[in-house]
């Protein structure tokens, strides 16, 4: 299925928004997912999670601290 | 720096951190650290907890400079590399309790993952239980991560509350160089805290800058990395990622060569080195540690480490396994060369009802 999702998993600690991104790709097949998290170690999980399933990730840094991954296929 | 940073998170970054950790180790235990001991950082905070007189046990008392390295280790890489974040909030009691209960299991066992890889990696076959032990425990917590566990979200923090453990440490340095003695006996006698062995495994240490330097290498190839004993195998049953497990795998390769190569490899049960050799509580006691750290989201090194980079909810489990070496030793739950202490088996089982109970009711409440 292809759609558009946001995530917003600031807060939550290691490994927890591995887990929730993993689940958000389970059951799709391509589209775009945003995924904002606060910490260095969520990011890069996010960032793995995201690519070894063959999704294009971006990182971006917002203003006010954490970042905004954004996964396409 | 942009190339050092995507190296260390690279695959390459926990491949680095293992081998560091699995060839100075070794080299510790031939400086001076207890056998298999180079690194633990449950027996090492159960020391320190010991030379502040949390606990008396005579044996295990002194302030170790590895610990006080990962967390300004930590702390420096964290700085260098704007990762330094405070936050808390994130079920801060629990997670105390966690730590308490992870260090009752370890000490039950003997020794921390980190530990019992080295255990295994110097050929002590009593680690076998115990690393078996460790994975039970994690498929547990899996178990429940599955079914939505969570300890919540934490929250921005200010700046000084980031700064406690870190600052912790220093103070740690300090009382580990001058040794203030505050307490006298009834002749007036100093008589601590500092307490420090004169004899067991608190009396053997390597020279303290060459166990500060390894501890502050470690704490910051650590933080860079994302190193960590729990998540590894966590990550490889849940998420089939391999990424940290390989850091694991050099770091029992690397420890099992080290030790090879300096005469302190020696296979068998009998007779290790600050081990014991009953195979259910070996189990039993690092079921419940491996429980207690996947509920918290990482080995009792990766807390320190965490601890180190501002996370104030990591320094209270860290406070947590302090406080649980404390009961563990006045409880008589510590386990000994000879076995288990008399109330280790009970102490555990009290552990793992309260980490189910945590596991089972604990949840966020939106979800997102």
């Amino acid at each position: 299925m292809s759609e558009e999702k946001t995530l917003d998993l600031r807060g939550l600690s290691c490994p927890e928004p591995a887990i929730k991104t993993k689940n958000a790709l389970k059951d799709m097949t391509g589209g775009k997912v945003e995924v904002m998290v606060d910490a260095g170690t969520a990011r890069d999980n996010v960032e793995r999670v995201g690519r070894d399933r063959g999704w294009e990730v971006t990182v971006e840094e917002l203003p006010g601290g954490g970042y905004r991954l954004s996964l396409k296929k | 720096m942009s190339f050092i940073k995507r190296f260390f998170i690279s695959r390459w970054g926990p491949i680095i951190t293992g081998l560091a950790v699995g060839v100075l180790a070794p080299v510790l235990v031939k400086y001076g650290n207890p056998g298999n001991m180079g690194i633990c950082v449950a027996c090492f905070t159960r020391d320190i907890a010991g030379a502040l007189g949390l606990h008396r046990a005579g044996v295990v008392q002194y302030i170790r400079p590895e610990i006080i390295g990962f967390i300004l280790g930590s702390f420096a890489a964290a700085l260098i590399f704007r990762e330094f974040k405070p936050r808390t909030g994130s079920s801060p009691i629990v997670r105390f309790f966690l730590g308490m209960f992870a260090m009752i299991g370890a000490l039950v066992f003997l020794g921390c993952p980190w530990r019992a890889y080295l255990r295994l990696g110097g050929g002590d076959w009593n680690a076998i239980p115990g690393i078996i032990g460790l994975i039970v425990g994690i498929l547990i917590g899996i178990v429940f991560l599955k079914i939505g566990f969570s300890l919540g979200r934490n929250r921005p923090a200010p700046k000084a509350l980031g700064w406690v453990v870190p600052v912790l440490a220093v103070v740690l340095l300090l009382f580990l160089i001058f040794a203030p003695r505050f307490g006298r006996d009834a002749d007036g006698n100093p008589a601590g805290p500092i307490f420090f062995s004169a004899e067991g495994p608190g009396s053997m240490y390597a020279p303290l800058l060459l166990s500060l330097g390894v501890g502050l290498l470690v704490g910051f190839l650590a933080q860079r990395s994302r190193f960590c004993t729990v998540g590894a195998v966590r990550d490889l049953v849940m998420m089939r990622d391999t990424h940290l497990f390989n850091g694991i795998l050099v770091f029992i390769a690397a420890a099992f060569v080290t030790n090879l190569i300096l005469g302190q490899f020696r296979a068998g049960f009998e007779g290790q080195p600050v081990a014991h050799t009953d195979v259910l509580w070996n189990f039993g006691g690092m079921v419940l540690a491996g429980l207690a750290f996947t509920l918290a989201g990482g080995c009792p090194g990766r807390q320190v480490f965490l601890a180190g980079e501002g996370d104030g909810d990591a320094g209270l489990f860290f406070l947590g396994m302090l406080a649980g070496a404390a009961v563990s030793h006045t409880f008589s739950a510590a386990s000994s060369p000879k076995g288990p202490g008399a109330f280790g088996p009970a102490m555990v089982i009290a552990g793992l009802v309260f980490c189910i109970i945590v596991g089972l009711t604990m949840r966020e409440r939106t979800e997102v």
